[in-house]
């Protein structure tokens, strides 16, 4: 039993939705029929939209005891082969990191959304970008990474949830979306795609478990004990690491032509960047913005591409400096600065203006 | 007149292979049971056993099934996740007494309050196996472990046995909690009724199952194969007491 990729219900071509649901309605578009998750603000919509169109569509939805029975009930929904999702936010993140990490030694595809709050610890409920390390560094125990799609509108959230399905697929890994608070409360129009623009053929899943009748038995694990076993795994991971590297970088660009200084935000942060940009370049500051679609693999290659004409680098993020360190490792010697603020502080559009003017005048 | 024959033969669902566990374990006999039922009901080509992490971590190396492995305490939730998807299959969790009653308690209480359609094994050996012997929730008042080096002791704080049958009973969603034991060929063969009973429940889609199996643990216990067998009569059944806690 494969998921149905084709949703029942017919959507209009442009919908005014949020953040949270139109992820939600981008999933039951791919083909996404097990949700799993747990109550935590500022995702709630999205549970409560699954709620009532997987209902809908003859999927399944399950309000879970927790993240961690959340995510490895994706587990189980992904060893037999269905299109599968759970959602959080930063706190419920943490309890996830085991099921992520078992999903990816496993290599089953799921996806996993994560619109982010303020921490550490309980933290607050406003948009924060500070779980940046925990999602591109794996986040869990062992050697693995995990795709990383962060949106910056509402469009770009379904676009991506729908590639997540597809990247996980395709790879056989879990796939992160990492949007936060302000894309997953905001409202905007914006039309469906039918489909993600992904090109590569996705074979069909052969590896499902309870399809015995027509082959031997076949087993989901991520433990090796023979000796060798799991570095000849890891191996194996690295390599398709190695290929999702080359092959998924996305970046985007914002006014770069003839540029001396570029800015680089994700997510909510790059909404806000090119409102910065605009009023730079109505001062005739030659700004631009160069926006990471993928956190992991992180577009170095096209970073680098417009690297040599920059004269000044601005990094701006919703949290203390993470991502910022991405961007040091693609631009060694790189003269870079750092904007951010965390615990739900949001650096505005004015804020970075005068942040990237006041490090212009101290360089001349 | 034809020659009575009965062959002991291997059950289909269970490998061919030497198994880990030490002599005197009762894995063995419960994989044996497991297998025979899975085997008897027919319904092996549509199984997929979930393992738990224990001392039955490989249990896919001895059956013959699909399988899956879980993170430590969570296969009731990934069992979850495939039966709700797939009703046509027949779907069993096999968890140790740390795996099922300590870390995976929540989804253990949560699972069987749904109701969910499942079959769960429960290999009750009073002790953490796998880790080398400390002490698990069932472990009994005064039981000698590398984390109770002078007995459990509930003064302590160490707290008591916990019944997870006894627990487990009052949930609506559960049709069947049992408590057996492998401690002697009377109760083996009362423990293989009441699995296929807990397999048929889930055929039938009449909720959740739990037989709960008293296993002797004899090298952790410290005991010889026949003398872990009487410890399991003697002393776990004083705080374990056999029998259906609910059957409907
Ligand atoms: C998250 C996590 N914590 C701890 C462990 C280590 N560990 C492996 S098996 C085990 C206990 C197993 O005891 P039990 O479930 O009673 O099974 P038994 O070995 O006795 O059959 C523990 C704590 C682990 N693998 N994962
Ligand atoms: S430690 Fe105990 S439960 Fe584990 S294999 Fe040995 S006897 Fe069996």
């Amino acid at each position: 039993m494969g998921p149905k990729t084709k949703a029942k219900s017919k959507m209009p071509d442009k919908i005014l939705m949020t953040g949270n649901e139109a992820m939600g309605e981008a999933a039951i578009q791919a083909g996404c029929r097990f949700y799993a998750g747990y109550p935590i603000t500022p995702q709630n919509e999205l549970t409560a939209y699954m709620a009532r169109r997987l209902n809908q569509e003859g999927g399944v939805f399950i309000q879970a005891e927790s993240e961690l029975a959340a995510i490895n009930m994706v587990f189980g929904a992904s060893c037999v082969g269905s299109r599968a999702m759970t959602s959080s936010s930063s706190p419920g993140m943490s309890l996830k990191q085991e099921g992520i990490s078992y999903l990816a030694g496993c290599e089953l595809p799921a996806v996993i959304i994560n619109v982010m709050r303020g921490g550490p610890g309980l933290g607050n409920i406003a948009s924060s970008q500070a779980d940046y390390f925990q999602a591109t560094r794996g986040g869990g125990h062992g050697d693995y990474f995990t795709p990383v799609l962060a949106p910056f509108s509402v469009e770009e959230a379904v676009h991506l949830t729908m590639l997540a399905f597809d990247l996980a697929d395709y790879y056989r890994t879990p796939v992160l979306v990492l949007a936060d608070a302000i894309i997953g409360q905001m409202m905007e129009a914006m039309s469906l795609p039918s489909k993600s623009g992904f090109k590569k053929k996705i074979l069909p899943k052969n590896w499902t478990l309870g399809r015995t009748q027509k082959r031997s038995s076949s087993i989901v694990r991520s433990l090796f004990l023979k000796e060798g076993a799991l570095e000849e795994h890891n191996e194996r991971l690295r390599k398709k690491w190695e290929r999702i590297r080359r092959a998924e970088q996305r970046s985007a660009l914002y006014r770069t032509e003839g540029a001396k200084y570029i800015i680089i935000s994700y997510g909510s942060q790059a909404r806000i960047a090119t409102v910065a940009v605009d009023i730079l370049r109505n001062q005739n500051v030659k700004a631009g913005l160069f926006r990471p679609i993928t956190l992991w693999p992180y577009p170095e290659r096209s970073l680098v591409g417009i690297a040599d004409k920059i004269d000044m680098v601005f990094v701006v993020e919703q949290s203390l400096g993470q991502m910022v360190e991405d961007v040091r490792l693609s631009l060694p010697g790189k003269k870079i600065s750092f904007l951010g603020r965390a615990g739900g502080g949001v650096p505005t559009a004015k804020e970075i203006v005068r942040f990237v003017k006041s490090k212009i005048a101290r360089k001349r | 007149m034809p020659i009575m024959e009965h062959k002991f033969k291997r059950p289909k669902s269970l490998k061919d292979a030497d198994t880990h566990y030490c002599s005197g374990c009762g894995h063995g006999i419960l994989h044996r049971l497991v297998t025979q039922a899975i085997d008897e009901l027919g319904i092996r080509k549509r199984t997929i056993g979930v393992a738990p992490v224990g001392c039955a971590v490989v249990a896919y190396n001895y059956w013959d099934f699909d399988c899956a492995e879980a993170a430590h305490g969570r296969a009731l939730a990934v069992a979850t996740g495939m039966k709700r998807l797939r009703p046509d299959l027949v779907v069993f969790t096999y968890q140790g007494d740390g795996d099922l009653a300590s870390i995976g308690l929540c989804e253990t209480i949560h699972t069987a309050n749904r109701g969910e359609s499942l079959t769960c094994i429960f290999v009750n050996n009073a002790c953490y196996g796998m880790t080398g012997g400390q002490m698990a929730p069932t472990t009994v008042i005064g039981q000698k472990t590398t984390t109770t080096p002078w007995g459990r002791d509930p003064k302590k704080g160490d707290g008591w046995p916990l019944k997870v049958s006894e627990l487990l009973l009052n949930l609506e969603g559960v049709c069947l909690a049992v408590r057996c034991s492998l401690s002697s060929p009377k109760e083996i063969l009362k423990t293989y009724q009441y699995i296929k009973k807990a397999f048929t429940n889930q055929t039938e889609g009449r909720g959740f199952s739990i037989v709960e199996v008293l296993s002797p643990c004899p090298v952790i216990w410290q005991k010889e194969p026949v003398e872990a067998m009487r410890w399991v009569e003697e002393h776990m059944r004083k705080f374990f007491p056999l029998g259906a806690m609910k059957d409907i």
